[in-house]
């Protein structure tokens, strides 16, 4: 009886992993494929019929004339994409504390005049996946006097378009308030291009 | 504000599901459902097994352990020879013996403890064929338990209760089927990648820099394993990845999948037993506890980083940001992971170990209470009705009377086995956590200092003996120490309680019922549902309060001192 069991056992979990496992999933790749290309193959941006990145994936932007996304804890370099992941500094680690301090140094520097009780905490803690590809309003605010003067553009336009940039939570209702800084960028890019 | 709408939102769908979700499971075990019967059928037959083949608690039981011993040996077979099988554009090779048998183990078991980065380690077969499959089958396996254990009472005078492979079948073909196939679309649709197209490289980037950017088939493992309560996502980082939880909209869809069959159970319960009335008695207790969680926990991690404080960032009115993501936000994200302690699940949209000590504290403890509010996929049926069993026993003890609970008199057997199975699991935590602070292989994985250094070794052995998955990710548990022990760990919490639930159906099943009468004592009021939250709130209480004094609490009271 026991060997009976054994075979049915068997049988049923190879069905599974054909029919549920592989079969589900590849009907789930072409549906995507059919009815949501662009999202199915990851968000990817194109800018001048290349690709420069995903909407969704955080890149590290360290020219002043850009706004910066936040501090990433991917190994070995920074927003790698290929092995996310977080600090894990737990909250009274001196590592965090170091890390936080660092980060600010460098967040007062790059942005003159600005004081550290004014500076958001999502420009100076890491995030959950080290690709975080948001900014909050504030932290977007914060760095736009920088972006102006390197781009040579008044303060007061790139201030409209951080705030034409702001995306509301969903339905009024869910997640937060935040800035994409990698489709902020390429509006930068376009308003650049667009001067005389 | 936005918090406030957030949870409306949730109780509203939340009570849909209960109502229509649980009363449809009920008429697909009770086999009034039969629209995919043209796919269920050729199951059957493929098993040399049909509806009409009952089987004793006995028979049931061993089908179970050998499905899932089966299903181990499969997983495990498919990771080591990934680098042999189709799929693998990155070109992996074979994922190493002991953490093949840990993450076989945990996918089995409900658990979906990571002891790897997926993006790093496993290739698309392995993610697919054998992570996703067993996030539909461990989900059903664990709901055709609880239904056996619900047709203990159900039944009267009965040998058998049910056949395990119907029991699977259907529920696997009319419930995880189609709603993980619309949950998948709408996922897919916001942004989560699902592709087998290999990573994406970018070469100079606005700012010059070249990137390559991992992706796969992750839209609809992230739909099953939320529903199913599994958590084990695609990427390392879990649903913090925004390649599989890309918008506050698929933050709470999948708060909502993951809620909505341990939610909507209590309700199948009901109905099967003939009363709604004492579904929903359980389902009061769970929200009374679940709720004060939400709140404690959110609140904690609306505080500020006590690092970003001490190093003079002063913007008090925002919460703890490392490790969490801008379009989350603070209180979302402690919403989202108190909802994934309190169930089976595990997964993670914020890195859990980053948390504010008495935030982390609200996840961990959520986990020890048991998991039943409202727990998960069916463990947090059966955990809860063994819970209540105790209740029913205590409330007995109060006032002299041989307890009942449904109709069935509660004697010393059912005692005997409710006690064994609600403290399995506090004994296989507490001495694994014993041992691997004990040893050197045990010390030598956290990361952080102090006291948060033991609530790193806590949280593992917590969490996969919970069956949930949820990490403290610092802790280093790649080795053949956390591999192995850890093993252990999640089959004694699965079958450890299984193999009792099963013995009491059986057992109840065989009872003939006693009718109500004027001293009978009631499960169905205000009153139970109080001893019900006392029962669950002293087991895991007395059992795990010194342990975690030494962890949370303790550094939580040594304001502003860093380790």
């Amino acid at each position: 009886m026991n060997l009976r069991v054994l075979w049915s056992a068997l049988r049923l979990v190879l069905v599974s992993v054909v029919v549920l496992g592989l079969g589900y999933n590849l009907l789930m790749v072409g549906i995507g494929e059919a009815v949501f290309p662009g999202q199915a193959n990851g968000s990817l941006v194109h800018y001048h019929g290349r690709v420069i990145g995903s909407k969704l994936i955080g890149q590290e932007f360290t020219s002043a004339r850009f706004f910066e996304g936040r501090p990433s804890a991917t190994s070995p370099t920074p927003y790698n994409a290929e092995s996310s992941a977080a600090s894990n500094y737990g909250p009274t680690n001196p590592a965090l504390l170091q890390e936080i301090r660092a980060n600010l140094a460098r967040v007062l520097k790059q942005n003159p005049g600005i004081k550290a009780s004014q500076v958001p905490p999502d420009l100076v803690e890491s995030s959950a996946s080290g690709l975080d590809p948001d900014i909050s309003p504030r932290a977007a605010y914060l760095q736009a006097p920088r972006v102006a003067r390197a781009n040579h553009l008044p303060v007061g336009t790139v201030r409209a378009l951080v705030a034409s940039h702001v995306v509301g939570r969903f339905a009024g209702l869910y997640g937060a308030p935040h800035v994409n800084v990698l489709e902020l960028n390429l509006a930068l890019l376009k308003l650049d291009a667009s001067q005389p | 504000m936005g918090f406030f709408w957030t949870i409306v939102v949730l109780v509203v769908v939340l009570g849909f599901a209960w109502r229509f979700l649980g009363s449809y499971m009920a008429a697909v075990f009770d086999g009034r459902v039969h629209f995919l019967g043209w796919l269920e059928r050729p199951v059957y037959w493929a098993l040399g097994t049909g509806p009409d083949h009952e089987q004793t608690w006995k028979r049931y039981a061993v089908s179970m352990i050998v499905y899932s011993g089966v299903a181990i040996g499969v997983a495990y077979l498919i990771m080591r020879i990934q680098g042999h099988l189709p799929l693998d554009p990155q070109h992996l090779g074979g994922v190493p013996q002991a953490l093949s048998f840990n993450t076989a183990v945990s996918f089995v078991t409900n658990t979906n403890w990571q002891n790897y980065g997926g993006e790093t380690t496993m290739s698309y077969f392995s993610q697919i064929g054998a992570l996703t499959v067993q996030q539909f089958a461990s989900c059903a396996v664990g709901v055709a338990v609880a239904i056996a254990l619900v047709r203990g009472f159900a039944r009267r005078n009965s040998p058998t209760i049910g056949n395990f492979w119907v029991d699977v079948t259907r529920f696997t073909i009319y419930v995880l089927v189609p709603v993980s196939f619309v949950a998948g679309i709408i996922l897919v649709s916001q942004g989560a990648v699902q592709t087998l197209a290999g990573p994406a490289t970018i070469h100079d980037a606005l700012n010059g820099v070249t990137q390559t950017i991992a992706r796969g088939p992750a839209a609809f493992m992230g739909s099953i394993m939320q529903f199913g309560t599994n958590g084990g996502g695609f990427f390392n980082v879990d649903l913090a990845h925004p390649l599989e939880n890309p918008t506050g909209l698929t933050n709470l869809l999948y708060i909502v999948l993951t809620l909505s069959i341990p939610v909507a159970l209590t309700y199948t319960f009901g109905k099967m037993v003939g009363s709604i009335r004492q579904g929903t008695a359980l389902l009061a207790a769970m929200t009374i506890i679940f709720g004060v969680w939400v709140g404690f926990t959110s609140y904690a991690e609306h505080q500020p980083n006590p690092a970003v404080a001490a190093a003079g960032v002063a913007n008090t009115h925002v919460g703890n940001t490392e490790g969490k993501e801008v379009r989350f936000g603070d209180t979302s994200s402690a919403l989202f992971n108190v909802s994934m302690t309190q169930t089976s699940d595990g997964a993670v949209d914020s890195a859990g170990d980053s948390y504010n000590p008495m935030g982390g504290f609200g996840l961990l403890t959520g986990m020890m209470l048991g998991e039943v509010t409202p727990g998960g996929t069916g463990s947090g049926l059966y955990t809860i009705l063994v819970y209540a069993i105790v209740a029913v026993f205590i409330g007995g003890l109060m006032i002299g009377r041989t307890p009942e609970y449904l109709g069935k008199k509660i004697q010393a057997k059912e005692v005997k086995l409710a006690g064994l199975a609600a403290l399995v699991m506090p004994l296989t935590v507490l001495v694994l956590t014993g041992i691997a602070v004990s040893v050197h292989a045990g010390q030598a994985g956290p990361l952080n200092k102090g006291p948060h250094r033991f609530t790193e070794i806590l949280y593992a052995f917590t969490s996969q003996g919970n069956n949930n998955g949820s990490a403290f990710a610092g802790l280093n548990s790649n080795t053949d120490f956390y591999n192995i022990v850890g093993a252990i760990d999640m089959l004694l919490g699965r079958f450890g309680i299984m193999i009792p639930v099963l013995a009491l159906g059986g057992s109840l099943a065989a009872k003939q019922v006693v009718p109500p009468s004027a001293g009978t004592f009631r499960t169905d009021n205000g009153m139970f549902v109080g001893l019900t939250i006392g029962v669950i709130l002293i087991i895991g209480g007395l059992t795990f309060f010194p342990a975690a004094s030494l962890g949370p609490i303790v550094e939580q009271l040594s304001h502003g001192k860093f380790f």
